[in-house]
């Protein structure tokens, strides 16, 4: 049956048509295509590799930058602490100095009132002492009037030294 | 639920309509009884000229280039028209009407012996194969081209149809086939499959230039299966070759009578024969049965228009599944060869059994 039995003039034609597909397509065709998916393939796993690791490096960011957030925080705390801190220092220190100083003040013019006062009472004492000169004066003149009365305080006063001296 | 019984409907409609003309042709020109055998293998065999169309006694054709050497006039080159459509002699040729030869061209000496010479027209088989060849060619090359121009940019429609056909062959069937060294195969292989498919399905289109029994073509299976053969013989290792010549069994099946080393022989022999054989039988067969279930209309033409225009929806309704399941096959066929091919090649890429590879787990799964 002539369908089972090769043709020559087929064989020849299928020879040179399926020889020369195969000759480009082998050499230039496949390859290519080969190449060009694998080129993608590659760029996709690189793609996705870049992706991965710009993930990871902002996750890192994101991290770091907390950390700084959470650090600058801490050091205005610390900052504010220590404010506050000093501010206390200094009031009281203020306060301190200001006690001190209103007690000098205080004390000198306390020094100042008590010389001011000695003084008064010593012109106050030898204007007393003055005056009860006068005064003493007045009385014994009043009283001394007559002889009698005079010789009687001399005779009291030399009893008084008499006993005095015994 | 209510469209698709109108459609159906509509479709059996139109399918009944369509059936009248034929019918009423037959009646009008029946003049021959119809040798429904005859017709198929006509339509399977080779012919000098493409036919396109025939109504009667016109017929509608391309003439082909006819190519012969005689041995006794040298080389011949004409048109096929010179034969008109094999009923007249030329140059001393003419298509043989019965006979050993039936349907080729022999020469006939003056003695009148009947002798054939070296035919290499480019007949209707060889026409299409060039043509698909050449599609092949033109497809690929182009898809290959546009992926080389930008190939960062994944595809869609027809590109990336064709991407994903060829990477489908290549990841699934040549390299789990032929293993490490499957790069060196692959672009044949692939060429293999592109070249069997596009020829199935240009097959399939019965009109110009479809339509050419071309996969269905013993001589075509036969180069496709001995190019596999030589491939898997000429780069086999070592090994494959120990395991052919002098096999790993008891000595007495190889010495005195080398019986093993003739069952691996024959069983590299019968490889690519079961190619060639499969693949031009299951193209064949398609063909013919399209064929067949298309002559029910002109068979059941003589019995009556009730019979006739039923027979021919049946008839349309069994070409279309059929040509459906060919569709399907055509894809197969190729795959199949494709997949024999590369187990071949990777049979013969055995490495000595002592250092067995190392099974790796797949820990992905």
């Amino acid at each position: 049956m002539s369908l089972l039995t090769p043709e020559p003039g087929l064989l020849f034609w299928m020879l040179i048509s399926f020889g020369i597909t195969v000759f480009l397509l082998v050499k230039f065709g496949f390859p290519m295509i080969l190449k060009s998916v694998e080129k993608r393939k590659n760029y996709i796993e690189e793609s996705l590799l870049a992706a991965r690791k710009a993930h990871e490096e902002l996750a890192g960011i994101k991290e770091t930058s907390e950390a700084i957030l959470a650090q600058t925080r801490k050091e205005q705390a610390d900052i504010l602490k220590e404010a506050a801190s000093r501010r206390e220092t200094m009031i009281e220190k203020a306060q301190e100095e200001a006690r001190m100083e209103s007690e000098k003040l205080i004390a000198s013019a306390r020094q100042q009132i008590d010389a001011e006062r000695e003084k008064s009472l010593r012109s106050i004492r030898d204007e007393a002492a003055v005056l009860s000169l006068i005064f003493a004066e007045k009385i014994l003149r009043e009283k001394l009037g007559t002889e009698q009365e005079q010789e009687k305080m001399i005779d009291r006063l030399f009893n008084e030294l008499d006993m005095s001296k015994s | 639920m209510m469209k698709r019984t109108l459609y159906i409907s509509t479709l059996s409609v139109v399918l009944f309509l369509m059936a009248f003309p034929a019918w009423s042709v037959n009646q009008g020109g029946e003049k021959e009884e119809l040798n429904v055998k005859e017709f198929i293998t006509e339509h399977l065999a080779d012919s000098y000229e493409w036919q396109i169309v025939s109504t009667g006694t016109r017929h509608i054709s391309i003439p082909l280039p006819v190519i012969l050497y005689s041995k006794s006039t040298g080389w011949h080159l004409f048109s096929s028209s010179h034969f008109h459509h094999g009923t007249k002699p030329y140059r001393g040729f003419e298509i043989a009407a019965d006979g050993k030869y039936k349907g080729k061209i022999v020469e006939t000496a003056p003695i009148g012996n009947i002798s054939r010479p070296l035919d290499l027209s480019l007949t209707k088989n060889a026409a299409s194969l060039i043509f698909a060849s050449l599609l092949v060619i033109l497809i690929i090359m182009g898809v290959a081209r546009s992926l080389d121009r930008d190939p960062m940019n994944p595809r869609k429609g027809f590109v990336g149809l064709i991407e994903m056909l060829t990477l489908m062959i290549n990841d699934e069937v040549i390299k789990p086939s032929i293993g490490e060294r499957y790069q060196r195969y692959a672009p044949y292989l692939l060429t293999v499959f592109f070249f069997i498919f596009i020829n199935n399905l240009l097959g399939l289109i019965p009109l110009f230039p479809g339509g050419a029994n071309v996969t269905g073509n013993i001589s075509i299976t036969f180069v496709l299966a001995i190019i596999t053969f030589l491939i898997v013989n000429l780069t086999g290792t070592k090994e494959y070759y120990k395991e052919i010549f002098w096999p790993d069994v008891p000595t007495w099946l190889k010495v005195p009578i080398p019986l093993m080393p003739i069952v691996e022989i024959v069983g590299t022999l019968t490889k690519p024969f079961a190619l060639m054989i499969r693949l031009f039988a299951n193209i064949m067969a398609g063909h013919s049965i399209v064929l067949g279930l298309t002559m029910l209309i002109f068979i059941t033409a003589s019995l009556g228009v009730a019979v006739n225009s039923s027979m021919t929806v049946l008839s349309i309704i069994f070409t279309v599944f059929i040509d459906l399941v060919e569709l399907f096959i055509a894809f197969i066929q190729a795959y199949v060869f494709t997949l024999l091919s590369a187990v071949f090649i990777g049979l013969a890429q055995i490495e000595s059994h002592p250092k067995k590879k190392v099974i790796v787990k797949n820990h992905a799964a």
